[in-house]
């Protein structure tokens, strides 16, 4: 029996499809069998994300209408071979799908798969309600700026309400050079006002930018700081202990020479 | 450290005014409680103690804090008046 993970935020633009799909594909390179669902109704972007738009043939809301079957709107990656995608319909919105549809949905993609993440749209209503029906726990992304915290305060306000428990913290985008200057708020600050468990912290970086260009998930280049923190994360979620990487000293030589001299 | 952080030091540093100003409005966001709702109670806490005391109406004052919980474990919301009384009433 698998676990199902709401991927929520709030705020968008703050990172939860690239979280989704750079998390799944860790879990995925790990040996898991993921099965990652697009919720966001209308505004798809996992697809995209992933590298994966040109094979969509069904989506979420043929599966619930039964126009097909599970199986049949599932997109296998062929990069990562545990690794399927659920995309959203993009031509329908929010309403197209309902709290028991995806209940039901969740409760059947458990059975076949270890892990179902589940990206969420951003905001508060139906599309936010249906990505959470049938979620076991939560990971709720924010960036270490004042409108993201304080919705990511709501999310988890409303998280409870729905008694969804075990719901952690990702922090992405963090700048530790802001940080050190005390122009960013650090991970204690965050975590002092939100009151949850952190799960991983995701360094800003360029790689992401690039590999989403690609579409090519971050989580799979060995190099790139980001993907190892997701790579971190996907071990977290699996219960293995991970430290919190240490951001600076993965910063490299160049940009610690930078930083002598001031130029970042 | 940068050299340029030596020249900024008697500013406060700006995450620190994003962290109070964060916690104070997620106080409200929380209790869910807007400044108008605070004012329609001030108004009618004040009509209640006019009745028996007289007070300092531009000296009253009600804020939304936070406090600690019973437990000592969480932070909850709470409603403190200051209400400075002139005199008894006869």
């Amino acid at each position: 029996m698998g676990e199902v993970i709401v991927v929520t935020s709030g705020k968008g633009g703050v990172g939860k499809t690239t979280s989704t799909a750079n998390i799944g594909a860790a879990l995925a390179i790990n040996g898991k069998k993921v099965a990652l669902v697009d919720t966001d109704i209308g505004l798809r972007n996992l697809d995209v994300v992933l590298g994966l738009e040109n094979r969509i043939v069904y989506d979420i809301v043929d599966v619930v209408e039964g126009v097909c079957r599970t199986k049949q709107a599932f997109i296998k990656d062929k990069r990562f071979e545990n690794l399927c995608l659920l995309p959203a319909a993009q031509t329908r919105d929010k309403n197209a799908v309902n709290t028991e549809q995806m209940k039901a949905l969740c409760a059947e993609l458990k059975e076949e798969f270890d892990y179902v993440i589940i990206d969420c749209p951003a905001g508060i209503e139906q599309g936010f309600k249906n990505a959470i029906a049938g979620a076991d726990r939560a990971i709720v992304v924010t960036t270490p700026e004042v409108s993201a915290v304080r919705d990511a305060d709501r999310i988890i306000g409303l998280l409870e309400a729905n008694e969804i428990g075990n719901t952690k913290l990702l922090v992405n985008r963090l700048r530790i050079d802001m940080v050190k200057k005390g122009d960013m708020m650090t991970i204690d600050d965050i975590l002092d006002i939100l009151g949850i468990e952190l799960i991983g912290v995701v360094p800003d970086d360029e790689d992401i930018i690039i590999s989403t260009n690609r579409g090519e998930p971050a989580a799979s280049d060995m190099k790139s700081r980001a993907g190892q923190a997701y790579r971190n994360i996907a071990k977290r979620i699996t219960g293995e202990e991970v430290p919190i990487m240490d951001l600076e000293e993965s910063a490299g030589f160049v940009a610690t020479l930078k930083k002598i001299f001031g130029m970042k | 450290m940068d050299i340029f952080s030596l020249f900024r030091r008697n500013k406060t540093a700006s995450k620190d005014t994003a962290k109070e100003r964060l916690q104070l409005v997620l106080i409200h966001d929380r209790a869910n409680v807007s400044p108008e709702f605070l004012e329609m109670l001030k108004g009618e806490i004040l009509e209640v103690i006019s009745k028996h005391i007289e007070i300092n109406q531009n000296e009253f004052d009600i804020q939304l804090t936070q406090t600690v919980s019973e437990d000592g474990k969480r932070k909850v919301p709470a409603l403190v008046a200051n209400i400075p009384i002139k005199q008894k009433k006869q």
